[in-house]
């Protein structure tokens, strides 16, 4: 016989499935058993020997509430401030506000009233006291203000976050640029972008924002480029003035006043062909210059007014042919007011590039290269106080270099852990500068107080810090994030006021540090001569004996003879030494002996 | 009328007074020097003000009452005299 059954869910979904009854196997089969003891502990009075009364008896009781912990986040509330208009109110009912008629005799019969004649006169007279008051003394007149406080160092160097503004799209992306508003510290810029290959959804947003300090929920102005932006900058001279550079190599410019579209955008085919690292605004008389980098190996400028191709071309070949092929792709750019003719290139390929844009050949524009980082250099900046001296931050060290050396640095950091993706000198200390790293820390340096380390090391987020830039006044500091966070800090004031004296001895570290490059580096010249002549003069005594295949095997003869002459000499001037030193205690223990 | 007219003529031309505005209870603007919508913006404003530093001071002493009210600003110095029915405002800016 079978069995059927079957399964019904609630949506109507029937399963059958069918097992023989024969298959079940058998029921089981209770039956009853008398109860059986199957052990029996009796009490042994004599394992109470075993064990001691305690007395007296520790009890904790807790007799409070049981009560849990639970922490909530309401969800965020979007608040706009906006204006309220006022509308005049309070007119009695028989007189319509918007009737100038009405009012006015309404008006007129208010002002025929005893009481407010009465009254107004009183009140006159204690408003002209209060008046002639104010005109006669400032009574909020500051007394003491010609006098500086003398600050006293406030001990530990600090620095504290102010505000965070985050990516307000759903897709973040990365905060590649900050700019400050030139006129104090209202507002930055920040430029948005994702830096990494071929990650751009279609949802991702291309926006960069201008953000007000105090606001951090709504950015206070959208700039709505054809392409993401990787650097901004605003004008120096004309602060409603930004110009960016984007991921697709086009340059653009806006005006605050003229909306979020760009003014105008320069044309694609004079345009670079990869991303626009970096874009610096020139000192002309115009304000309108400005010259661009890009890895495709070119530096363009730019005239905002006529951007449909750029007003000069350098490409940064360093064989100096202007083969584009040959070229160093630019990562950074550096261009100091107080030295127009001057500008600075970092490159991708780890060389810093110094050029002349007064020279009259494309050959003479790149006037030398300093070697010695071994990635792209993210950043690089004169020292603002001594512009011979110049930060670059790449790989895993930041470095200071002196224009005079070109083959090294005059100072480095250690090797960090993480990567450093952006640096910058403070415009109010010449000894100190920022640095940021991939795993999120800021560094500040202060090479006057420490240099094996930051004077003060800062976690601001979990994700990589991408950009950083400090205000004028050298006290805020806004750094950038992967996720698309800009942070805003405040730095204690001793890292931000000119210490006594803090310039002598800036001067003199930077100027001792190169004078010992320039002594490592004439060394290594003289070596290097030596080198060559020796090599020479053994060729030349090869050729005198004629035998040439066997110069390697002289040569290695030669070294070890060397090598042991070299041995030999020292452990016969330590003979003489210990010869010395036992003649010393000999004539000792004679003099003893004569003694005693 | 004609002392009414006379007061209020003096005081705005004292130095540095900006406007002088008459306002009644309700807050209807009697008497203004500086143009409608300000005046009304003022009006509105400070009525809802003095009411509330009057209430202040007799809510801490009954027997206190407001006499005159000053705001300080960045730019310029508002002066409220109350009274029961009327108020007037006066904004000048003070010598700097």
């Amino acid at each position: 016989q079978k069995k059927n059954i079957s399964l019904r869910l609630t949506m109507e979904i029937v399963y059958v499935y069918t097992k023989k009854r024969s298959e079940f196997g058998r029921q089981c089969n209770f039956s009853d058993k008398p109860a059986e003891l199957h052990v029996d502990i009796l009490p042994d009075p004599s394992l109470t020997d075993n064990f001691i009364d305690r007395d007296p008896c520790d009890v904790a009781i807790q007799c409070t509430q049981e009560m849990s912990e639970h922490e909530v986040n309401t969800e965020r509330f979007d608040c706009e401030p906006c204006g309220i208009n006022h509308v005049e109110g309070g007119w009695p009912k028989d007189v319509n506000s918007q009737e100038m008629e009405q009012t006015i005799r309404y008006r007129k019969k208010v002002e025929k009233d005893e009481n407010y004649v009465n009254t107004l006169m009183q009140l006159g007279s204690h408003m002209e006291h209060c008046i002639r008051q104010n005109n006669t003394i400032d009574i909020y007149q500051e007394y003491f203000e010609e006098e500086e406080i003398v600050e006293e160092m406030e001990g530990q160097p600090s620095a504290k976050t102010v505000n965070v503004f985050r990516d307000p799209n759903e897709v973040k992306r990365t905060a590649t640029s900050l700019s400050w508003h030139p006129d104090g510290s209202c507002k930055l810029a920040v430029a948005y972008s994702s830096m990494e290959f071929q990650k751009v959804t279609k949802d991702m947003s291309y926006d960069s924002y201008i953000w007000d300090l105090e606001n951090t929920n709504k950015p206070e102005m959208t700039l709505k480029p054809v392409s993401p932006l990787v650097c901004l900058e605003y004008n120096p001279k004309d602060s409603h003035i930004l110009i960016g550079g984007s991921y697709n190599g086009q340059i653009a410019y806006w005006d605050t006043r003229k909306g979020s579209q760009p003014v105008e955008m320069s044309a694609v085919e004079h345009s670079h062909r990869d991303p626009v690292y970096k874009v610096i605004w020139l000192q002309s008389k115009t304000g309108t210059d400005s010259f661009s980098a890009s890895t495709d190996g070119q530096v363009l400028w730019w005239d905002i007014r006529k951007m449909s191709e750029p007003t000069e071309r350098l490409v940064l070949d360093p064989s100096k042919k202007g083969n584009l092929d040959n070229a160093l792709g630019a990562f950074s750019l550096e261009f100091e007011t107080t030295m127009p003719t001057k500008f600075m290139v970092g490159t991708e390929q780890g060389v810093v590039v110094s050029c002349n844009r007064k020279a009259k050949t494309p050959a003479e524009k790149i006037v030398c290269t300093y070697s010695g980082h071994y990635g792209p250099i993210y950043a690089l900046q004169r020292n603002p106080f001594f512009p011979k001296n110049f930060l670059t931050v790449a790989d895993w060290t930041a470095r200071i270099w002196s224009e005079d050396i070109r083959d090294s640095s005059i100072m480095w950091t250690k090797y960090h852990m993480a990567y450093l993706s952006d640096g910058c000198w403070s415009p109010a200390r010449p000894s100190v500068f920022f640095t940021v790293k991939m795993d999120g820390t800021l560094d500040i340096w202060d090479f006057l107080f420490k240099q094996n380390d930051p004077t003060l090391s800062l976690k601001v987020c979990d994700e990589a810090l991408y950009s950083l830039r400090v205000q004028d006044n050298g006290r805020f500091l806004g750094c950038g994030s992967q996720l698309g966070t800009a942070t805003l800090l405040e730095i204690s004031s001793g890292l931000c006021t000119l210490q006594k004296n803090e310039k002598a001895l800036a001067t003199a570290m930077f100027e001792r540090e190169t004078k010992r490059e320039k002594i490592l580096e004439a060394c290594h010249r003289e070596m290097r001569l030596k080198e060559r002549s020796r090599s020479e003069q053994s060729k030349e005594d090869e050729a005198k004996d004629g035998e040439a295949e066997e110069s390697a095997e002289e040569l290695v003869a030669c070294a070890e003879r060397e090598f042991y002459e070299v041995v030999e000499a020292e452990m016969k001037k330590r003979g003489k030494d210990d010869k010395k030193e036992k003649e010393k205690y000999e004539g000792k223990d004679g003099c003893k002996e004569k003694e005693s | 009328m004609a002392e009414v007219e006379e007061t209020l003529k003096r005081i705005q031309a004292h130095k540095g007074v900006i406007g002088t505005i008459v306002v009644n209870a309700e807050g209807i603007p009697i008497r203004t020097t500086l143009d409608s919508s300000t005046t009304v913006q003022y009006a509105g404003l400070l009525h809802q003000l003095t009411m509330k530093a009057r209430s202040t001071v007799r809510d801490i002493d009954p027997q206190n009452d407001l006499t005159f009210l000053r705001i300080r600003s960045k730019k310029h110095e508002i002066m409220v005299a109350p009274d029961k029915e009327y108020l007037l405002i006066v904004i000048q800016n003070p010598s700097e």
